[in-house]
């Protein structure tokens, strides 16, 4: 699959649950319906949460990749409303 | 137009709604909300309106903070006793959240000023504790074509309907038609209120006004909603709309709002109406 071109990206390492979701909430929010968003995020609790809570409203995760930095890659579509 | 990160923080747990999110935050804080009494109900909507980060919050109140009110009317402090209400009001809203314009009008809302009132306002809480300023802010309301969010205690009881124009769904008159006549009811001086009632009741009223700007949900239109506390009872009545009310039915005489003459123990209609 080629790589999907990004419109958007958002860096959560710098904030902590519930802040990491609503940075990503609102990043989302500027891109147009269809367009994909990089999440740059933690290991541990928001590599775990972030993923479920995003396709829990429906977004669709396209890719994660681990950065070996202790850091993911998050790769999600914004679906329409 | 883009929220700080400290306006990201104190209003996370509302973008965290899928209901809310950021869309819903932006138009709590462009909303206009005007809370007609700095008592017991709208102590703890102005409140909830202010920490929900409403934009601009009216508050309209002719009173000073009684030693009697601190008893239910959270809004107010011992320290506030002898001040202007929306004054009082204006203060701990601004404390709770300083993003939010506070306008007071220090003024009994009457016939001759309800309309200019309500005009720059989105939403309107009937937060009165006597039937004829509920009537009148009723027929303001139907006449003006604005939302708002009616309701009552006394004692262990509280009730609440909320009208959204434009709906086939009653107006307060329709459900009630008319204030009932003197000393037919106490009012809340003679019969006594449970605190926390006006807690439940007004936060209810914050409820409507947060999901109508926002959008969430369904309103409490063509319903009453009672609350009985001593049986810890909610019941929510389904009420139609009446084709012949007085000020929304098909052959309205209210065409414009009025005054009766007032002593909430005291009613008489106006001459001229029926």
């Amino acid at each position: 699959m080629a790589n999907p071109v990004i419109s958007g990206a958002v860096d959560i390492t710098d904030v902590v649950c519930p802040v990491t979701f609503v940075k990503v909430k609102v990043a989302l929010e500027e891109l147009e319906d269809g367009q994909v968003l990089s999440v740059r995020l933690n290991d541990g609790e928001p590599v775990q949460n972030i993923p479920r809570s995003l396709k829990e409203e429906g977004q669709r995760i396209l890719k994660l990749t681990d950065n070996g930095d202790q850091t993911y890659t998050l790769l999600v579509r914004k679906a329409g409303d | 137009m883009a929220f700080t990160n400290d306006q990201l923080e104190r209003y996370s747990r509302h973008i965290l709604l899928q209901e809310v999110g950021v869309k819903g935050q932006k138009k709590l804080q462009d909303a206009k909300v005007l809370i007609i009494g700095a008592g017991g109900l709208g102590s703890p909507c102005s409140l909830y309106l202010a920490a929900a980060g409403v934009g601009t919050i009216g508050i309209a109140d002719a009173d000073e903070v009684d030693l009697s009110n601190l008893q239910r009317q959270i809004v107010h402090t011992t320290p506030d006793l002898g001040k202007a209400k929306v004054l009082s009001a204006k203060e701990t809203m601004q404390a709770v959240n300083p993003d939010v314009r506070v306008n007071p009008y220090r003024t009994f809302v009457a016939a001759n000023n309800i309309l200019d009132l309500i005009a720059d306002y989105d939403f309107v809480i009937d937060a009165t504790d006597n039937f004829p300023a509920k009537f009148l802010i009723n027929d303001a309301c139907v006449l003006a074509a604005k939302p708002f969010s009616h309701a009552g205690i006394i004692r262990f009881q509280g009730q609440l309907m909320t009208y959204v124009p434009g709906q086939d769904a009653p107006c307060y008159r329709c459900v009630f038609q008319d204030p009932p006549p003197p000393d037919a009811v106490p009012t809340c001086r003679q019969a006594g209120i449970i605190g926390a009632m006006a807690g439940v009741i007004g936060s209810l009223q914050a409820l409507e006004a947060v999901k109508y700007i926002t959008g969430a949900g369904q309103l409490l239109t063509g319903h009453l909603l009672t609350y009985d506390a001593l049986k810890m009872a909610f019941r929510k009545i389904k009420i139609p709309r009446r084709k012949t009310c007085a000020v929304c039915g098909e052959h309205p005489s209210i065409l414009r709002p009025f005054d009766y003459e007032q002593a909430c123990c005291d009613l008489k209609p106006p001459e001229g109406r029926p």
